[in-house]
């Protein structure tokens, strides 16, 4: 896991690579749901928007059922060390895989709502051009998580200060619009919802990061800026 | 909605209801209040009970301690650990001169409790072993009464005023949370109690002769799981008065009694740290090869 060397009882090895796996594949599972749901929106595609919420579930009992391989390997093995800050790292993670899941279901019930009015279409460009930055986000996430890279996973850290200067501008945007064209003031807000939720998966994105450095470098970089981050895993 | 994220980027929806920023509200938590705090500790912050300078140990031509160097915390209870033949009872049974006691055994090196260097010829051995006790891994009780088996020390002190070694005796079984399941029948044979009461009746029996530090040499390995909890409590108990030095081959156990953690292996000291450190982020691999079972 942490390193090449495996345990002498291999019946852990085991028990903590389906643990990884299974992450992976909620990460695959909560990736795609994201996708999908802004391709839906992008796209005005209801059925697919439908498709997103009715997946859902699957995120959620993904986390379920990793929980209880955690709690199970936790009570079983007493894990110390690396294989400690494994699983604390694992249990975390699809807190917030589970969340991002939520968040795309939350952009494909507003990809219905949106679809249902006949609204100015203006704001798309700044929604798919933050769409798709935040979605790069996840999937650079994802990966240092499955190469429990801390590099890869700074310097995905360090993109979410920029998801919010996007959202930033993207809520300027939007109370433009507004201003000039109050009739369609619902279909603006479905839109700030959207990219709010946006806003939210990088913070998640971040968070993952947060945690594959806190396994591989034994340092808990929650809550500092991202210079500090820095100094941390670079301190060595 | 407020426009502007950028000042609180990390902002959680719920957290307005639940962090300090709540002002006067029923939510408002004051963070230094939390109980559930991680201690740190550091061994720069602790006062020397036994300073271990440069020691090495030979069992005739083998060396078994390589140059170990460390202090053993006062009032602490200090863990060795490591696997078989590490060399981590040996450097325990330094620290009363037990070795002493095994033919071909060389040592150099110091060792200092207090401002006295036990290796010294002026040393009294029996002094210092007074002064450092020791409960080893299968209880030995001696064929006596449970009272007799207590005031043996005092006894052989010279001190044998009945009122005197009742308070003691007490006081004894009391601190090892024997006394309750003994306090009627202390004429009884020592023998006939359980191997958990055994142990906690040895360990009553060290304490009488109020020693400074207690050397503990694998004292669970012959206990059920209660017994061992039992013992584990009263050593969180006697650490407010003894400096405690155990060594255990149950990794969980280090890492539940023990506030640093030695790691050995093949006589080497390879690291030594507070305990949190050592079980959730060590510094060396061979450590953490050893802990997280990688070890063989």
């Amino acid at each position: 896991m942490s390193t090449v060397t495996q345990h002498i009882s291999r019946q852990f090895d085991n028990e903590l690579e389906t643990i990884r796996s299974d992450v992976l594949a909620m990460g695959g599972l909560a990736e795609q749901q994201f996708s999908d749901a802004l391709h839906a929106l992008m796209q005005f595609d209801v059925s697919l928007a439908e498709q997103v919420i009715e997946n859902e579930v699957k995120v959620n009992s993904c986390e379920v059922s990793i929980d209880e391989e955690c709690v199970t390997l936790l009570a079983r093995r007493q894990p110390a060390a690396g294989d400690l800050r494994f699983v604390m790292a694992v249990i975390k993670t699809i807190t917030d895989l589970e969340r991002i899941g939520d968040e795309a279901d939350k952009i494909a019930r507003m990809t219905i709502s949106l679809a249902e009015k006949s609204g100015p279409r203006s704001y798309y460009i700044g929604i798919n051009t933050m769409g798709v930055f935040v979605r790069d986000m996840v999937r650079d996430a994802l990966n240092a998580f499955a190469r429990m890279d801390s590099q890869e996973a700074l310097v995905t850290a360090g993109k979410e200060p920029e998801s919010d200067e996007q959202y930033a501008a993207l809520l300027r945007q939007l109370i433009t619009y507004m201003m000039e064209d109050p009739r369609n003031i619902s279909s603006f807000m479905d839109a700030v919802w959207v990219a709010r939720a946006l806003e939210r998966i990088a913070d998640h994105a971040r968070n993952i990061c947060e945690y594959v450095i806190y396994f591989v470098e034994g340092k808990d970089v929650r809550h500092i800026s991202i210079e500090q981050m820095e100094d941390e895993v670079r301190g060595g | 909605m407020q426009p502007s994220s950028t000042d609180q980027p990390r902002e959680n929806m719920n957290d307005q209801t639940n962090t300090g920023r709540a002002g006067p509200g029923t939510h408002a938590v004051n963070i230094g209040a939390l109980t559930g705090q991680v201690e740190k500790m550091s061994l720069v912050d602790e006062n020397p009970s036994i300073n271990v300078n440069g020691l090495n140990l030979y069992y005739e031509e083998k060396q078994a301690l390589k140059d170990i160097t460390m202090m053993i915390p006062e009032k602490k209870v200090t863990a060795f650990i490591g696997p078989s033949g590490c060399g981590k009872s040996t450097l325990l049974r330094c620290f009363n001169r037990m070795n002493d006691l095994i033919d071909g055994v060389r040592t150099d090196g110091e060792i200092r409790i207090g401002d006295q260097d036990i290796f010294a010829k002026s040393v009294n051995v029996a002094e210092l072993r007074r002064k450092v006790g020791m409960v080893f891994q299968k209880p030995n009780p001696f064929p006596k009464s449970i009272y007799e088996n207590v005031a043996y020390g005092l006894r052989i002190q010279g001190i044998n005023r009945r009122q005197t070694l009742d308070a003691v005796v007490e006081k004894s079984l009391k601190d090892a949370a024997l006394w309750d399941e003994v306090k009627d029948r202390l004429d009884d044979n020592a023998l006939g109690l359980s191997g958990g009461q055994a142990q906690r009746l040895v360990i009553a029996r060290a304490i009488a002769i109020e020693p400074k530090i207690l050397l503990l040499d694998e004292p669970c390995s012959a206990l059920d799981p209660i017994s061992t909890l039992k013992v584990e409590e009263l050593i969180y108990q006697l650490k407010a008065n003894y400096t405690i030095v155990i060594v255990t081959h149950n990794m969980q156990q280090a890492a539940r009694v023990s506030d640093y953690t030695a790691y050995m292996y093949l006589g080497e000291m390879i690291e030594f740290n507070d305990t949190n450190t050592l079980f959730t982020n060590p510094v060396e691999k061979m450590t953490e090869d050893y802990i997280t079972g990688r070890y063989g």
